[in-house]
C-alpha cells in the first residue's frame, strides 16, 4: 500500500462553544446534536469522506469524552482504515514539553508528527462548528490549478454582518491581497469560512516560525494567514455558494434545525448524492399514535408521538404524550413531554423530563427569545419556563 | 453460558410460506417491521444472549441476504474468531446440494467440528420473537436433555405448511409425543407448536449427524425426532412471550399490523436492541398537511398525505392528497398524489402513480411485487 496521502484533513474540535450555554456544559460543541439524528461533526466528517479524503485528525481538548466515544473507530463515516482513517488527537505530554493546545495554529503545530506520517502534499484545515455540504476535492483542484500556497474557502455574507468574520479582499482572479480579521469597516463582504487548504511544506514552515514567535497568539486568522500574505505567498480565495451556517449560538442552532423542514428545505439532509453519515441509533421505527398530529416536522427513530408536534425537530426516542403540544422546538434524544405539557420555541437537550402541565418557552411571536433546557433535568408538573431562559438544573418554577 | 453456544440459522427453510415475498430472496431477508429483515430477530436474540459465532445456512437466492449481513458488524459479529459465517450449499460430482434439513446439517459438519462451543442453537427465520437463548441453554443443561425444542401455544397454521406439535410432560417438560403435520387437530384450538428453535450439545449433534449419514437417513424430523421420542431425552421449552410465526401472507400482514400494538412493540423492542443493517437515511419528514395516525414510520420517509394504520419502511414517499390505510409499504416505494390504498402490501421500490385506487382485505391483502410501477 502506498505509504502516502495526497491530502490530510485536520479538524479543530476543541472549542467549548460557550455561546451554546447549557448545551455544552459537558460536551464539546462538535458533539452537539443536530437535525434529529446528527451531531455537528457529522457534516465535516461526511464532507471529507464524500470528497475522497480518508485521513482525518480530530483535535479535541474541551470535554472530549462524548465526542471521542461518538467518533469511535470512525466506522460510521467509513473512516476505519488500515492506513489513514479518523484519529482523535488530544493534547499530550512530550519529552521536552507539555501543554494544552493554545490557539488553532498551535493545535495543528503540536500534531505535526501526525500529519508527517502520511507525507501529505496538502493539508486541509476544518472547523467543527458549521452545518454545510461541500466538496473539498473541488477546492483542492482549484488550489492546484492556481498553484496557491494557501486557499481559503469564502462566501459572500450581507455587508452588515461582515464585521463578525475574517474578511478577504481579493483581486479579480481570486487572489487575496488583504486579510482582515473582524474588521470594523469591512471593504468587502467575502467572508472566510475557516476552511483552508495549505500546500503542506508551506504550512509546516509557517507553523514552525509561528511557534518560535513569542508574541504570536498562535491563531490561523490572526497570525499564520497574515504572515503568509506579508511574505508574498500565493493565497487564493475559493468561492463557495451554498448553505453554510455557524451553529455557535442558540438562535443559529435553532434556525439551522428549522432549515431542514418542508418539502423543499433550505438545507436538505436527505440528499442521496451527498449522504450525511452518522452513528445511527439502534431504535425501532417511530410510532405515531391515533391521537397524534404531526406536521411540518422531522422525527427520528424510536419516538413515540401521541400528542401534537408542529414545526419541530425531534431526535431519537423522544416521547410526546397525548394532549401534549410541541411547537417550534428542537428536542434532543430521549426527552419526554408528558400529558398536557406545552413546549414551544425552545431547544431541549437529551433526556429531559417535562412533567404534566408544565409550560416551557413562550410563543415565537412573543419575541421573548428561545428557552433552553440542559440535559438530564426535570421540569416539575405545572412549572413555567419563560421564553429566553436557560435552565440546567431540575426546575420547579419560580 | 451462552458464550459457549454457537448459533446456526437456516435462512431458506419456509421460503414457500410466502412465495410472493421470497421469490427473489431468502425467508431470512424478507423485510419486516419497517426497517428489519426476519433474520434480524433470530440474530439479535443470539447476540443479546452473548453468542459470538453464528453459521448461516443458505441455499437459494441469498444475494440479498449477503448484502444485508455484510461483514456482520451491525450485529457486532465481525470477529476474528467466529462472527457471522456464511455456509452456502456444498456440492460436487457425487453430492448434490442439500434438499432436507438433515442433509444441510451433514453439509456443515466441517463447521460444527471446528467450533469449540459446548452447545448449538439452531433457529429458522420464520418466527418473530424476543427469546432469551441463554435461558433456553440453561434449561437444556438443567434437564440434562439431548434435545431441547422450543414451543409456543397457538392455533395450527394453515393446512399446507409443515409443522410439529409437541406433547411435553406438564411437570418435567419431557416430550412424550411429537407429531409432524398431524391431521387430527381441530381448527381454532391451541396446540404446543414447535417454533423451529432447538438446542443440542455440539457433541450430540455431530454424533447424530454421523450416525444419520451411515444409516442413510434424510429427514431430521421423521428419522431422528419422531422415531426416538421414547429413547432420546427431548425436552420442550415453553416460550410464553409474544411469538409471530410467518406461515402465510395473511400471517405476515396480521403480524405486521400487530406491531401497532404498544404491548407487542414493548415486548419485541423494549429494553434491548434489534440490530439491522443501517443505511444512513435522513430522519423522516412530515410535511404541511400530513395526517399520520397509528403508524410506524422508518427513517428516510417523506409524508405529505394521510397515513393511517400502516407500516412505512425506509425511504417511502407519500404524496399530497393520498390516503393510505391498513397497508405495509416497503423500502423506497413512492406513492404519488391522490392515491388511495387500503390493505395493500407493496414490496420494495414500487411506484404508484397519481390517482390510482387499490384495495385488498385483511384476509387477502393486495400484493404488489418488487419494482413494479402502477
Amino acid at each position: 500500500m502506498l505509504r502516502k496521502k495526497e491530502c490530510v484533513a485536520m479538524l479543530l474540535a476543541g472549542g467549548q462553544g460557550s455561546r451554546l450555554y447549557a448545551l455544552t456544559n459537558n460536551i464539546a460543541k462538535p458533539a452537539v446534536a443536530f437535525g434529529a439524528k446528527y451531531r455537528i461533526i457529522d457534516f465535516p466528517l461526511s464532507n471529507c469522506i464524500n470528497s475522497g479524503i480518508d485521513t482525518v485528525g480530530v483535535l479535541t481538548q474541551y470535554e472530549p469524552l462524548e465526542l471521542n466515544e461518538y467518533i469511535g473507530n470512525g466506522q460510521p463515516w467509513d473512516l476505519d482504515r488500515a492506513f489513514g482513517g479518523v484519529h482523535i488527537l488530544s493534547p499530550y505530554q512530550a519529552k521536552k514539553k507539555q501543554s494544552w493546545f493554545e490557539g488553532t495554529a498551535n493545535a495543528i503545530y503540536q500534531n505535526m508528527s501526525f500529519m508527517k506520517r502520511y507525507d501529505p502534499d496538502y493539508v486541509l484545515i476544518l472547523g467543527g462548528d458549521h452545518i454545510y455540504k461541500m466538496d473539498y476535492a473541488e477546492m483542492l483542484r482549484a488550489h492546484k490549478a492556481t498553484g496557491a500556497d494557501c486557499t481559503i474557502a469564502a462566501l459572500e455574507v450581507p455587508l452588515s454582518d461582515a464585521s463578525r468574520f475574517g474578511i478577504l479582499n481579493t483581486n479579480p482572479d481570486g487572489s487575496i491581497y488583504q486579510f482582515e480579521e473582524k474588521p470594523k469597516v469591512p471593504k468587502s463582504n467575502l467572508a472566510s469560512m475557516g476552511i483552508y487548504i495549505f500546500t503542506a511544506e508551506k504550512l509546516f514552515k509557517y507553523l514552525e516560525a509561528d511557534d518560535a514567535d513569542p508574541n504570536s497568539e498562535k491563531d490561523f486568522g490572526k497570525n499564520i494567514l497574515p504572515a503568509m500574505l506579508n511574505a508574498g505567498e500565493k493565497m487564493f480565495s475559493y468561492r463557495f455558494k451554498g448553505y453554510w451556517k455557524d451553529v455557535g449560538t442558540i438562535a443559529s442552532l435553532w434556525e439551522s434545525n428549522m432549515d431542514l423542514l418542508g418539502r423543499d428545505p433550505v438545507f436538505d439532509v436527505g440528499d442521496h448524492d451527498w449522504k450525511i453519515h452518522s452513528r445511527n441509533p439502534l431504535a425501532p421505527p417511530e410510532y405515531i399514535g391515533p391521537t397524534a398530529v404531526v406536521e411540518n416536522s422531522m422525527i427520528a427513530l424510536g419516538c413515540e408521538i401521541e400528542g401534537t408536534v408542529v414545526h419541530s425537530v425531534l431526535s431519537s426516542n423522544v416521547v410526546v404524550e397525548e394532549g401534549a403540544t410541541v411547537r417550534d422546538a428542537v428536542l434532543m434524544a430521549g426527552t419526554v413531554v408528558k400529558r398536557g405539557a406545552v413546549v414551544e420555541y425552545c431547544v431541549v437537550d437529551e433526556n429531559v423530563v417535562i412533567e404534566e402541565g408544565a409550560h416551557v418557552g413562550e410563543p415565537r411571536e412573543a419575541d421573548t427569545g428561545i428557552a433552553v433546557l440542559g440535559r438530564n433535568i426535570t421540569v416539575a408538573a405545572g412549572a413555567k419556563v419563560k421564553g429566553g431562559n436557560i435552565i440546567d438544573k431540575d426546575y420547579k418554577g419560580e | 453460558m451462552a458464550h459457549s453456544t454457537v448459533g446456526v440459522i437456516f435462512s431458506n427453510v419456509h421460503d414457500e410460506n410466502i412465495p410472493e415475498l421470497s421469490r427473489h430472496r431468502t425467508m431470512a431477508s424478507v423485510p419486516f417491521g419497517g426497517r428489519y429483515r426476519l433474520i434480524d430477530f433470530a440474530l439479535s436474540n443470539m447476540v443479546n444472549s452473548g453468542i459470538t459465532t453464528v453459521g448461516i445456512v443458505t441455499k437459494n437466492n441469498y444475494q440479498s441476504l449477503i448484502d444485508h449481513l455484510g461483514s456482520g458488524k451491525e450485529w457486532d459479529l465481525a470477529r476474528k474468531d467466529g462472527g457471522i459465517i456464511l455456509l452456502p450449499p456444498y456440492s460436487d460430482e457425487t453430492d448434490k446440494p442439500y434438499t432436507t434439513r438433515l442433509e444441510a446439517l451433514m453439509s456443515i459438519t466441517g463447521f460444527l467440528n471446528h467450533r469449540k462451543e459446548d452447545y448449538v442453537v439452531i433457529s429458522d427465520c420464520d418466527g418473530i420473537a424476543h427469546m432469551d437463548i441463554a435461558d433456553i441453554v440453561r434449561f437444556h443443561e438443567e434437564k440434562g436433555a439431548d434435545i431441547t425444542m422450543v414451543y409456543h401455544e397457538e392455533k395450527i397454521p394453515c393446512e399446507s405448511s409443515y409443522f410439529i406439535t409437541l406433547e411435553p410432560d406438564k411437570r418435567s417438560g419431557r416430550v412424550k409425543g411429537l407429531k409432524i403435520n398431524p391431521n387430527d387437530l381441530r381448527k381454532g384450538k391451541k396446540y404446543n407448536l414447535y417454533v423451529n428453535v432447538m438446542v443440542m450439545s455440539r457433541e450430540f449433534l455431530v454424533g447424530t449427524i454421523q450416525d444419520a449419514v451411515t444409516r442413510g437417513f434424510s429427514s431430521f424430523g421423521r428419522d431422528i425426532l419422531t422415531k426416538n421420542v421414547d429413547t432420546l431425552k427431548i425436552y420442550g421449552y415453553d416460550f410464553k412471550g409474544y411469538y409471530a410465526g410467518v406461515n402465510s401472507m395473511e400471517d405476515y400482514y396480521r403480524h405486521s399490523m400487530e406491531l401497532l400494538d404498544r404491548k407487542v412493540r414493548d415486548e419485541l423492542f423494549g429494553n434491548r436492541d434489534i440490530y439491522t443493517k443501517v443505511r444512513d437515511s435522513a430522519p423522516s419528514k412530515y410535511l404541511e398537511g400530513a395526517v399520520v395516525r397509528n403508524t410506524l414510520v422508518s427513517d428516510g420517509c417523506v409524508v405529505e398525505g394521510t397515513v393511517e394504520n400502516c407500516i412505512l419502511f425506509r425511504g417511502v414517499k407519500v404524496g399530497k392528497g393520498s390516503v393510505i390505510r391498513n397497508s405495509v409499504i416497503m423500502q423506497d416505494s413512492v406513492i404519488g398524489e391522490n392515491v388511495t390504498l387500503d390493505c395493500v402490501i407493496t414490496d420494495k421500490n414500487v411506484v404508484i402513480r397519481d390517482k390510482r385506487n387499490l384495495a385488498g382485505c385483511a384476509e387477502l391483502p393486495y400484493f404488489i411485487s418488487k419494482g413494479r410501477m402502477l
